[in-house]
């Protein structure tokens, strides 16, 4: 601290002396919160490095935390007074936030309003608070089919499926049991723990003719014959068609990284870990279509924001930095090194990234994805969960267990808005 | 305040001394478990997200509690890990520690393989038994069923099999530490009551029934409150074994602590976390108290 202080006096010393050129020679420090996952730590420090190069002026110092405990330390840091001056947050978390007035609306003369609404996916909309922006993404993510090259060859099929009858059709020549009748192959990886919970709500449910939600995500809809369709497809893969089983190798994506699961739907910040993996060779193809040929994805974002904490120049700074990472260039780095999709079509929609084998269904799924407006993530996740595993562990009939999967959800939605 | 203690006789001066001195450990005390405690309670008449202002709320955690169909089957469960949990402990750490205590044999070895697991970490047990327990073609358990042709075994995805599956190394991890308190308790046995009930000829369950048992009787006192405190508080190897649905299948092996920690870190509900937790530490009191009256006196 003591050094700190030292080192601004030397700092103002040298700048009221003149030697500091024109403008600011105060060198401002912010700090820059993010959670712990390689890539992304990699992606900004390359971002921050170019950021510095062209700000001289301006050092950011970035923190970062496990996952787990992400989301406990900003919350307790930031109305302490302690925590970073621009954060990152999940699109989901951002509502408390704002409301606790610990976010700070972008400026508009920065960030006109017309300019966001046109540049930006329209999903991000979802951080327009009356007249202004609060935050805004330098990535989403949305979903698509990964497959097994190697297994694909294998079983002799040419391409990914289409629609979900292909689906079921392939996933069906992927699998493959032992003597007794165990699995040790399944065609496609289950698990509302993983993303599917995201393909049921957002895909399956539109795809056989529904609605998630009503009223701006504040009311179950599904407890309808879209939603059942839905619920008997997504169940009838494992009791019908036996080609997955639930748990399977205890998680979807473990399955598919071993090379004992044919297809596996995830998101695109599974493509750095996939990448990573020896002896895997897949390919990425977009979310099969519905029944009527409906195509629907889910997308998702983490959102950069300026904290009340940043004042003063550490603010002017805060926008500066704000403005980098929402710019193209900061997009396309943060594709290349996490593989998370730019949050601008101008960005995004390039020849080069439609066109890439593996970024390009991605990014079609963009065009058409939902984002859920989630209150409580975990909980509506574990309603989608606690349905399945009703149906499957004590034999529930499909519509009981999606009705009281509806009304816990509901619950949840209720608890929150009210 | 010099010559006050200036003025002091060396008995009283003694017991300012004494005073300073308890004071470290009272005031470390205060700060870190009674307050934090307190603030808890009055917590728990209070709606909180964390971010913003605490506003007070009345009752109403607590009749949401009261209301709420998971807190019952959690507070179920909560009390079938110690139901199960404690009694089976002690039978097995005892009947070891009996059997350990008379052997000579690589007596030393013997001890410190049991004690092993005790040290190991919790969450790295958890998860080598998370491990075993899966399901052909990872899992060792149903690996070996299957190689002889036996069905599987739903150890983790079943409402009925989960909750012993997970206690199953619970109980194991705790023995080391119950064992070696057991063996402190039969060497502190004097060996003269052993000799006259030789030279009486008695037999060797009257001994055990009639002298071990009743002079362990402080041991067992000791070991029933902590482990009994230990299963009610059990966390570690139900996260970490069902950590993709924490306490699942449908809530059929969730604890209370994990209910808490989901309600807190999860939901963000400080207010009603607290008042779960207010209602375990009840728990635990009562728990503990009864056990100390009915173990204690005869």
């Amino acid at each position: 601290m003591n050094k700190m202080r030292k080192w601004i006096l030397g700092a103002t010393l040298v700048g009221s002396l003149g030697f500091g050129g024109a403008g600011s020679a105060l060198a401002v420090e912010i700090e820059y919160w993010q959670y712990f996952y390689d890539a992304r730590v990699k992606a900004m420090e390359k971002l921050i490095e170019n950021f510095e190069a062209a700000n001289p002026d301006i050092t950011v110092k970035t923190t970062h935390f496990p996952y787990a405990d992400y989301r406990t330390k900003v919350a307790a840091a930031i109305p302490a007074g302690q925590g970073p001056d621009v954060v990152q947050l999940f699109y989901g978390w951002l509502n408390d936030y704002v409301e606790a007035r610990l976010i700070q609306p972008l400026p508009a003369d920065v960030f006109p309003l017309e300019q966001i609404e046109t540049e930006f996916f329209p999903m991000v909309a979802a951080m327009r608070q009356g007249d202004a922006y609060m935050a805004l993404p330098t990535a989403v993510r949305s979903l698509a089919l990964f497959y097994n090259e190697r297994l694909f060859k294998e079983a002799g099929i040419e391409n990914p499926p289409a629609n979900l009858d292909e689906l079921v059709e392939i996933a069906k020549k992927l699998t493959k049991r032992d003597a007794a009748g165990n699995l040790t192959q399944v065609g496609i990886t289950t698990g509302m723990t993983a993303q599917d919970h995201h393909w049921f709500r957002e895909v399956l449910v539109r795809q056989f003719g529904g609605d998630p939600y009503s009223d701006d995500y504040t009311k179950v809809n599904y407890t309808n014959d879209a939603g059942l369709a839905a619920l008997k497809f997504y169940t009838g893969l494992e009791k019908e068609h036996g080609v997955t089983a639930v748990g399977f190798m205890d998680e979807p994506q473990a399955a598919f990284k071993a090379g004992r699961a044919g297809m596996h739907i995830d998101g695109s910040f599974r493509i750095g870990s996939l990448d990573k993996t020896r002896g895997l060779k897949w390919g990425v193809a977009e979310l099969p279509e519905g029944p009527t040929g409906t195509k629907s994805n889910y997308s998702s974002y983490w959102v950069n924001g300026i904290t009340t904490k940043a004042q003063g120049e550490k603010y002017d700074a805060a926008v500066k930095f704000m403005q980098y990472l929402t710019s193209d260039e900061a997009m396309q780095i943060w594709l290349e090194t996490v593989g998370e999709l730019p949050a601008k079509p101008s960005a995004a929609l390039t020849d080069k990234n439609v066109k890439d084998p593996v970024y390009g269904p991605f990014i079609s799924g963009l065009g058409y994805a939902h984002t859920t407006k989630f209150a409580n993530e975990s909980a509506q996740r574990q309603a989608m969960m606690d349905m399945v595993q009703r149906t499957a562990l004590e034999g529930q009939a499909l519509r009981d267990s999606l009705e009281q999967a509806a009304a816990e959800e509901q619950k949840v939605l209720d608890d929150y808005y009210d | 305040m010099v010559k006050f203690y200036q003025d002091l006789s060396i008995s009283h001066k003694q017991i300012v001394w004494a005073w300073v001195f308890l004071a470290v450990p009272l005031i470390f005390y205060v700060t870190i478990r009674f307050y934090p405690t307190a603030n808890a309670i009055i917590l728990s008449f209070q709606s909180w997200n964390l971010l913003g202002p605490r506003t007070w709320a009345g009752m109403e955690n607590y009749i949401k509690l009261w209301n709420d169909p998971v807190f019952w089957k959690v507070f179920r469960n909560t009390f079938v890990y110690l139901l199960i949990g404690t009694p089976v402990s002690l039978v097995i750490s005892f009947t070891i520690a009996f059997h350990l205590d008379k052997l000579r044999f690589m007596h030393g070895l013997i001890r410190a393989l049991y004690f092993l697991p005790f040290m190991t970490s919790a969450v790295a047990m958890a998860w080598v038994w998370r491990w075993f327990y899966q399901p052909v073609p990872i899992g060792l358990f149903n690996n070996f069923l299957a190689s002889f042709g036996i069905s599987q075994i739903a150890f983790l995805n079943s409402t009925t099999n989960a909750l012993p599956s997970i206690l199953a190394p619970a109980v194991w991890a705790g023995l080391g530490f119950q064992i070696i308190i057991f063996m402190a308790g039969l060497r502190a046995i004097p060996q003269t009551y052993y000799e006259a009930a030789r030279i009486d000829g008695v037999s060797g369950w009257t001994i055990l029934t009639e002298i071990t048992l009743p002079l362990l009787k402080p041991t067992i006192v000791f070991l029933v409150v902590l482990s009994s405190i230990g299963f009610l508080r059990i966390f570690d190897q139900v996260y970490n074994m069902t950590l993709l649905d924490p306490g699942g299948p449908l809530n059929s092996t969730k604890p209370l602590v994990l209910m808490i920690y989901d309600t807190a870190f999860n939901a963000f509900d400080m207010g009603y976390a607290a008042a779960q937790t207010v209602v375990l530490f009840t728990v635990l009191l009562i728990v503990s108290l009864v056990q100390l009256r009915i173990l204690r006196d005869r």
